[in-house]
């Protein structure tokens, strides 16, 4: 009764405080927050919040290690053995290893083969851009006199490689029938086959293909989209199998905090290397790091427009005519305090954001068609004196001049609070306790901005381990579909479905079009669609309807409170379990003798409560 | 029997969505027929910054063609890309092509030089106060189109208002829609379920009765929507008048909306949007009629004839009105594009507007006409535009409350 109550409490808290920004805020009740859990809440809670849901086992082995000292282990990811699996599954990613310059070249556009092909453009002079050109070239033919758009026909037609059985079992066979057949496949012949095959029959394959063959179909079908892949993916697969899940959740934060769109021109390839080299280093480390890391890297300078800043030319100097001018851009420097560290409140003014774009003027990428790195401009730096939120930057600087701007904003008290409140919203609950977000200010204050010592501060509150915490936050589709795979020891042999899913629920990966990221507030993630949306993925899944995904439904026996228990590895509320024994019971009226486990376990995961973390 | 009170007793909810016959669900509805059809509104925004200037080409004016001296759209010559001809001085990029034979039967009307008066080019931002409906206010939590919905006929009861009033086309609830009122997000009408009949009522059950009021709330809504579509799924839908919609998702959303609004299942606002307009580079191809602005144009020139034609009659009761956060640079840039601009053009169409004319006036592009040297200059604020068609076309009086702060609105005379 006690938690029903204080569960009410919360939600109606969570209700009351769904409006994105309010400058009045409705009296909150904090005083949940003083509530402390049991000792297995605590522990449930520790795994809900700093990993992707817990696995079959994970409650057991974190209580034999002890609570805290498997926080403070997941708090050093470095002394954390990782799962060998995970590495398999990352090996086919290549271009998740690559450096820049070579996502750029490596997977040219089906437009530039065929202009090769047909004599239009020359091979290009990039190494790594011409092999790949030239290995997809020599299995076409085109006529040479053909028009811009004559499709491109194999050299080798399909029914001259595969027997008409063959290619019949590939259309249309059995999903095992495929898998066999794809797998005996002879190697000096696959590239010319998947060459051969059209478009829709590639696409069709992809799920009974081995990850090898996987990546030859999608090279041949959509190149452009590698990068893409290769990206979700990996998100899927760290997120349900990395053994370092803190790492893993606030790799997902700092993404988000410091978000880059995918689909915005060059981004397309810049974003391994931006998440690899940029966020991923210091998700634990110093905010000043991260900063530094994101301000210089290609992607964000090329996502916010400032790699196009410039000193606007003096008025004698200015081009004649109509050719366009350019000059000052705002956006990143905008941004960069308002998202990325003082908060829309933290006080700057509009003077600050022209005085910071200043500052940011020369930061820039070299080539970035082509993939090249960050460079500094000095030609178009603004060299004159700037006042930076008070802050005097003398005339004649160079480089330094943001690097001045970030040292100012990374000590400034607003980005203390407004991390630590973002921390505390993804963490805590959309709503947290002034007192604790205060303390996790003073820490990062004090350690100058050492994120690992504000997840301490944080993670050792009473706050953090309070009723008030607890399932208080719903669960993004990242956060739903990761701990569904993961609640049910599901095996993922192809998890690019699953990513496609993410989106379908409103959460496409790496394409928040905003510079705000995808935000953690409850309020976003409950909408029609996405609850539907959730509920069909809950019962695909333990049904093995979701390709890619297999669950052994056979681990489920015939009590469906027992069901419930594993799947949400604490009790079920009675509404849930009410509505789905009368479920069985209309089962046994309509299908007496029908097992039911895979059924059951798919209503607890599209159930109110594993909504909820 | 009242339909609401029917469709939430528990005993409803046991029998189940998936078992409720056809014949049940449709006789639900014709308890409350007759009812007024009710007025639509379908707002449509194309996010990213379209380039108004390229859609309706001011080719009356030389200094556009100086701006622009490789992006810019032809005058018009009767070729197939240079533009097509409105009132003499203004016309239309090629690829809108469809949206011709409506503006000439005098039902598009054309609004230029329309945004908002707020000075920010974030995309994020701009889209915020064109969705909140409050330019230059962060801190408004609900949207326009949500309190655009009139208050529900009768106040007592409210049951007689459709779980299905508002509807936005995509995976999220967009700002615009987010607030008091009912609003329900779908991705594809024939996927609005749960599909296992045999999950379907059980988890209603699960989401009606919960204690987590977030998911009770919404939950809720969404099963009341689920069972309104189930009679629609039934139906394969055919649209009217010969009517093709372009395979795109804008022209499967317009498409929808179409299928909702003619199953008289109570919609009276939609909304739904269309990305990619960000042309910063290679805005137009070697001409106009080729491009990523080209393309994107015919995809939205093709859904909204298609609506319109499917429509048909029923367009009487329905206004489709289509916005942009800002409009762009009215020089080109370096790289065959344009960069983020201020005013913008906003189309609307429908049975009661007086088209067939370009409103809005045009503050012309000479270097001390443009917005801080760069931009088209704004002489209608977006809401006026708005505002009236709230007002008039939709019935809801209450202007002010629908944009807060907004106090004297200049309606252009678009609704007749």
């Amino acid at each position: 009764m006690r938690k029903s109550f204080a569960v009410w409490m919360t939600f109606f808290c969570a209700l009351a405080v769904s409006a994105r920004t309010t400058k009045k805020k409705p009296e909150i009740d904090y005083s949940q927050f003083q509530k402390k859990l049991s000792k297995d809440e605590q522990v449930l809670h520790a795994l809900d919040r700093l990993s992707f849901g817990p696995r079959p086992g994970d409650l057991g082995a974190v209580k034999k290690m002890g609570l805290k000292k498997w926080i403070d282990l997941q708090l050093h990811p470095e002394r954390i053995k990782e799962n060998p699996e995970l590495a398999k599954k990352l090996q086919p990613l290549e271009s998740l290893r690559m450096s820049q310059s070579a996502t750029a070249s490596a997977y040219p556009p089906p437009q530039l083969i065929r202009a090769v092909a047909q004599g239009r453009q020359p091979l290009p002079e990039d190494p790594i851009a011409r092999a790949a050109v030239e290995r997809q070239v020599r299995r076409f033919h085109i006529k040479k006199d053909g028009k811009d758009d004559s499709p491109m026909e194999p050299a080798v037609p399909l029914d001259q490689l595969l027997s008409r059985e063959q290619i019949k079992t590939l259309r249309s066979g059995a999903a095992d029938q495929k898998k066999e057949l794809l797998e005996a496949l002879p190697e000096d012949k696959v590239d010319d086959i998947v060459i051969a095959m059209p478009q829709g029959l590639r696409n069709q394959l992809m799920a009974s293909a081995s990850p090898v063959l996987r990546r030859k179909l999608l090279l041949a079908n959509s190149p452009q989209q590698v990068v893409f892949y290769d990206l979700a993916e990996a998100k899927l697969y760290r997120a349900i199998m990395s053994n370092r899940q803190l790492e893993e959740a606030l790799a997902d934060f700092w993404f988000n905090h410091f978000n880059v769109f995918i689909d915005k021109g060059s981004d397309r390839f810049m974003l391994p290397s931006y998440e690899r080299d940029a966020i991923r280093p210091h998700v634990l480390g110093r905010f000043r790091d991260l900063l530094e890391a994101t301000a210089s890297s290609p992607a964000m300078l090329f996502y916010l427009d400032n790699w196009q800043s410039v000193a606007p030319p003096a008025p004698s100097r200015r081009p004649a005519g109509n050719r366009p001018q350019r000059g000052l851009n705002e956006n990143y420097a905008r941004e960069l305090m308002e998202l990325h560290t003082l908060g829309v409140d933290g006080g700057y003014t509009q003077k600050d954001v022209t005085e910071v774009a200043r500052c940011f003027t020369g930061w820039t990428i070299k080539n970035p068609q082509q993939g090249g790195g960050f460079t500094f401009n000095e030609r178009v730096h603004d060299k004159g004196e700037k006042l930076v939120l008070g802050v005097r930057i003398p005339a004649g600087g160079g480089k330094e001049d943001a690097e001045k701007v970030l040292d100012i904003l990374a000590n400034h008290p607003s980005t203390a609070r407004f991390v630590s409140t973002k921390l505390a919203q993804r963490f805590v609950s959309d709503n947290p306790p002034p007192e604790l977000i205060a303390r996790m200010a003073k820490t990062f204050q004090h350690s100058h901005g050492d994120i690992r010592e504000v997840m301490k501060t944080m993670l050792n509150s009473k706050e953090f381990f309070s009723e008030g915490a607890y399932h208080a936050k719903v669960k993004t589709p990242l956060e739903m579909i990761a701990s569904a795979v993961r609640a049910t020891g599901a095996q993922v042999d192809y998890a690019f479905p699953l990513a496609q899913q993410i989106g379908q629920l409103g959460e496409p990966l790496y394409r928040k079009l905003e510079p705000t990221g995808y935000s953690s507030a409850n309020a976003e993630w409950v909408s029609s669609a996405s609850l539907l949306g959730r509920m069909n993925f809950a019962l695909s899944l333990t049904q093995n309807k979701v390709q890619g995904v297999t669950v052994d439904a056979a681990r489920y026996g015939d009590d469906p409170v027992e069901t419930a228990r594993q799947v949400l590895f604490t009790d079920a509320t009675q509404q849930t379990r009410d509505a789905i024994a009368r479920a069985l019971l209309d089962q046994k009226e309509k299908n007496p003798g029908a097992p039911t486990p895979a059924l059951v376990a798919g209503l607890v995961i599209g159930s109110p409560d594993f909504q909820r973390r | 029997m009242n339909r609401r009170i029917f469709l939430k007793s528990s005993a409803m909810a046991m029998v189940g969505i998936g078992s409720t016959p056809a014949w049940l669900s449709r006789a639900l509805y014709a308890a409350d027929a007759p009812s007024p059809r009710k007025k639509v509104l379908v707002a449509i925004f194309q996010r990213g910054a379209v380039d108004g200037l390229n859609v309706v080409v001011p080719h009356g004016e030389q200094r556009y063609y100086d701006l622009r001296p490789t992006i810019a759209v032809a005058r018009p010559d009767g070729t197939a890309d240079s533009a097509i001809d409105l009132d003499g001085f203004f016309g239309l990029h090629p690829s809108l092509k469809p949206l011709k034979p409506i503006y000439d039967s005098g039902r598009l009307a054309i609004v230029h030089a329309v945004g908002s008066p707020d000075p920010t080019r974030s995309h994020f931002d701009a889209q915020d106060y064109m969705e909140s409906g409050t330019p230059g206010r962060k801190a408004t939590a609900d949207g326009w189109l949500n309190r655009a919905l009139p208050a529900a006929l009768d106040k007592t009861d409210p049951v007689h208002t459709s779980p299905v009033r508002a509807i936005s086309f995509g995976a999220d609830l967009p700002r615009a829609l987010r607030g008091r009122n009912e609003a329900v997000s779908i991705n594809n009408l024939n996927d609005f379920q749960v599909r296992d009949p045999r999950g379907a009522s059980t988890f209603e059950s699960m989401y009606a009765n919960t204690a987590d009021k977030v998911l009770n709330g919404t939950g809720r809504e969404t099963f009341e929507a689920v069972k309104l579509m189930q009679s629609i799924q039934k139906q394969t839908y055919t649209p009217a008048n010969g009517a093709r919609y372009p395979n795109g998702r804008l022209g499967q959303s317009m498409k929808q909306i179409a299928q909702l609004i003619k199953s008289d299942v109570g919609l009276e606002v939609a909304f739904t949007d269309v990305g990619g307009w960000d042309t910063h580079v290679n805005e137009v191809g070697q001409k106009a009629s080729v491009g990523q602005l080209a393309n994107l144009l015919n995809d939205f020139g093709q859904a909204l004839a298609a609506f319109y034609q499917d429509l048909g009659d029923r367009m009487a009761d329905v206004s489709v009105v289509t916005m942009s956060e800002f409009g762009r640079t009215a020089r080109e840039n370096g790289n065959r594009g344009t960069d983020h601009g201020h005013a913008n053009v906003m189309f609307a169409l429908g049975g009661d507007i007086q088209g067939g004319k370009i409103y809005g006036k045009w503050p012309g592009l000479a270097q001390e006409q443009l917005y801080e040297n760069r931009d088209l200059n704004l002489t209608t604020d977006f809401r006026d535009v708005l505002g009236e068609l709230v007002t008039r076309h939709l019935g809801n009086r209450q202007v002010t409350a629908v944009f807060p702060g907004y106090d004297s609105p200049k309606f252009p005379g678009l609704v007749g």
